[in-house]
């Protein structure tokens, strides 16, 4: 809805500078249909937009990038082999196996991999060129996300202890008997089970929404500035384009963190599920 | 048509980004499905194949490794203890060779001094025999000197053979006499 947005944009152009908001993740329809759906008391864009075309490219990416890097298996790797081993061994020794540890550790290791490079590279998407629109802006792309990562680390539970034990070993802190555990019990089923999946989806969301935003504010403050207002304006618009740039800087490595943290607390999720103890 | 399309836009406005778009939900989901498939099948077999061959010729290289330097190490004590087995013997043989060179020297010694013994035990006999032939020689010449001497100095009485005789005797047992005492008393010097 950029396109629904510069409308607005031009047709209160005259009363002043109009805010970036939500309506700037709202993208148009490619080919420029308008059809449109109704859903939770909203209206949304019915057709393929440029978040849908990026999750699928950065899939392709990803598997084109480290099938080739793996395709070819010598005892001395070539430079493309040794940074797809490299990368493959971050996610594996850091994550995989220093936090879920034991032998179970290598059957999630293709999924925290998989995930950790599919979002880094979503994310990095804000940045790169042409592309500059971070997919997972998009609550939609980020829950998806959140509810496999729910479904994998509960059910990784239930296939350990069984479903009555996975939900003992997630719900009743170990050491604590007698009435504690009526107020206990809620509160560790809520954090456990009902809260992770909504907090590892709204981190990722609002860091990659937020960023955004703060990246467009910039963009088009300094823009309003330069051209729409008087000249003495004029350097602090470009001060703002500076920052544009500083903070482009910034959100790499919060997209990069954003990445590892949500894979991170896959893992973390993963290895409190299939442990022993509480 | 910009009133038509700026009525509804005014409620986009108040749009909540956290509502999902629906059809993104199943979109991610199936792609990152796809994506994860084809990388536990294609991507991930290969890196851990590679690192467990990695693992295995680096550990057995280092195995080997040690096998040889245990090796090394169990020739080097072998030599070692050859080398001192060979000393030992090499002091053995040397010691030996010192008490059989003592021993024949010792006697070799006794030997020479037995032959020398023997060789002055000889002479002396020798001398002695020769002494004893020359006294006796010597006793029958001065015997005959001496009686012809006397004869010639006494005349012709003298010339019984009998009485000559126990003359010379008795000259002879007095000289003799005059000898012992003077070889007594030579070898009392």
């Amino acid at each position: 809805m950029t396109f629904a947005a510069s409308v607005v944009r031009t047709a209160e152009g005259s009363d002043g500078f109009t805010p970036p908001g939500p309506h700037d993740f709202d993208l148009p329809a490619i080919g420029g249909g308008h059809d449109t759906f109704e859903m939770f008391g909203q209206t949304f864009v019915l057709g393929v937009t440029k978040p849908m075309l990026q999750i699928v490219l950065a899939a392709i990416l990803v598997f084109a990038f480290f099938y080739a890097a793996a395709r070819k298996q010598q005892m001395v790797p070539s430079r493309l082999q040794f940074v797809g081993e490299e990368a493959y061994g971050f996610v594996r020794n850091s994550m995989g196996r220093d936090i879920i540890g034991g032998h179970d550790f290598a059957r999630y290791v293709p999924y925290l991999f998989t995930l950790f490079f599919f979002i880094l590279l979503n994310n990095l998407f804000a940045t790169i060129p042409f592309i500059q629109f971070p997919t997972f802006s998009r609550s939609g792309m980020v829950y998806g996300l959140a509810i496999l990562s729910w479904l994998i680390y509960n059910i990784a539970g239930m296939r350990r202890h069984g479903v009555l034990g996975y939900l003992k070993l997630q719900t009743v802190p170990g050491g604590i008997g007698g009435p504690m555990l009526i107020l206990l019990i809620p509160l560790e089923f809520m954090s456990n089970i009902l809260v992770r999946p909504v907090t590892l989806a709204l981190r990722l969301f609002c860091n990659m929404f937020a960023g955004h935003l703060l990246l467009i504010l910039f963009a088009l403050g300094g823009e309003y500035l330069v051209t729409e207002m008087s000249a003495q304006y004029a350097p602090v618009g470009v001060l703002a384009w500076l920052l544009f740039i500083a903070v482009a800087f910034l959100e790499v490595l919060i997209q990069f963190l954003q990445a590892y943290v949500f894979v991170l607390l896959n893992a973390m999720y993963i290895s409190g599920a299939i442990a022993d103890e509480h | 048509m910009q009133a038509l399309l700026a009525a509804p836009l005014a409620k986009a406005e108040e749009l909540n980004p956290l509502l999902p778009h629906a059809i993104e939900i199943v979109l991610s989901l199936v792609v990152f499905g796809l994506l994860l498939f084809a990388v536990w099948k294609f991507v991930t077999p290969r890196f851990e194949q590679i690192y467990t061959e990695r693992t295995q010729a680096i550990e057995g290289g280092l195995a080997a490794a040690e096998t040889k330097q245990a090796e090394a190490d169990a020739k080097l004590a072998d030599l070692e203890q050859q080398l001192a087995d060979a000393r030992h013997e090499a002091a053995r043989i040397r010691e030996e060779a010192r008490e059989q060179g003592a021993q024949i020297i010792a006697e070799m010694r006794e030997q020479a001094q037995a032959d020398a013994a023997r060789i002055v035990e000889h002479g002396k006999t020798q001398i002695e025999a020769e002494r004893q032939q020359a006294v006796t020689s010597l006793r029958a010449e001065v015997g005959t000197l001496a009686t012809s001497l006397a004869g010639r100095i006494v005349g012709e009485s003298l010339e019984d053979d009998e009485r000559s005789s126990r003359v010379v005797e008795r000259f002879l047992a007095d000289l003799e006499t005059i000898e012992a005492s003077q070889v007594s008393g030579g070898g009392a010097n």
